[in-house]
């Protein structure tokens, strides 16, 4: 499964505070910067790592985000992990739900990472805590 | 890193100048809070020209600091929301209704002139 490629270029951050949701975004920015996704993908980006740290923070209290690239044929990717040991997600249908939240937010945080990258795939369990992978697709950069 | 109040006539202006933390934008809220009792001002102006990234936790903090204000007796306006972050906040939901904005700082002096003339006309 793993892509040599794919770990050449890869941070990861441990989310434990408010510092690094702010540190995660900032590194998921660079590595789109990278593969040269505009300004406005790179907002995009950078917002979708925000909420799914928050949301470590928040539900989880500790947790890692992985951001690396993917190349695939002509396009590559920038490809963010988000995983905790936190209590789980009981219903996932319900917490993706636009304007949900047990925690008294605004509800938009999982939703709305959905809706800014192209794939979006969240695994959960009560007790075995969450990993949520997303990626953005981009045309290939050959390496000058 | 806290972000700088300045005071200028009836207004306060806050320019947030780099990334902030969630503590940062609580601290601004609450300063803000309290200084507009201190100062007796009018309207409150968040500049955020510099903000690259708003999340829902900004936007909501931000909405609260509104609010707050408002209540205190002082208009606040959001200033200098870019371009890309106004279209990442869309795309998130968030659009910060009941909330002023305005392109810039000279535009959002603007609208506190023209706000807070109102409200006395209302007195």
């Amino acid at each position: 499964m793993s892509d040599p490629i794919e770990a050449v270029m890869a941070s990861e951050v441990t989310i434990a505070s408010d510092v690094d949701v702010v540190t995660a975004r900032q590194r998921g920015r660079e590595l789109a910067a990278e593969l040269t996704f505009s300004r406005g993908d790179q907002t995009v980006i950078a917002a979708a790592i925000s909420e799914i740290a928050r949301n470590i923070l928040t539900y989880a209290g500790r947790g890692t985000v992985r951001m690396s690239i993917k190349h695939d044929g002509d396009r590559s990717a920038v490809v963010v992990v988000a995983r905790d040991d936190g209590p789980g997600i009981a219903d996932i249908t319900l917490a993706m739900r636009d304007g949900y939240s047990t925690s008294g937010g605004l509800g938009v945080g999982l939703g709305g990472a959905r809706q800014l990258m192209d794939e979006f795939e969240l695994i959960s369990a009560v007790g075995e805590g969450t990993t949520i992978t997303m990626r953005k697709w981009h045309p290939r950069v050959h390496a000058r | 890193m806290e972000v700088p109040i300045l005071k200028q006539g009836d207004y306060l202006i806050a320019s947030i100048q780099s990334a902030l933390t969630d503590a940062d934008l609580t601290q601004l809220r609450e300063s803000l809070g309290e200084r507009v009792g201190r100062f007796r001002s009018r309207g409150v102006i968040v500049d955020v020209t510099a903000v690259d990234v708003m999340d829902s936790f900004a936007v909501r903090t931000l909405r609260d600091l509104a609010h707050t204000t408002w209540l205190r007796g002082a208009e606040t306006v959001i200033v200098g929301i870019q371009p890309d972050v106004a279209f990442a906040m869309v795309q998130l939901g968030l659009t910060l209704k009941g909330v002023a904005t305005a392109l810039d700082l000279e535009e959002g002096l603007a609208f506190l002139d023209s706000q807070v003339k109102h409200r006395r006309r209302r007195v």
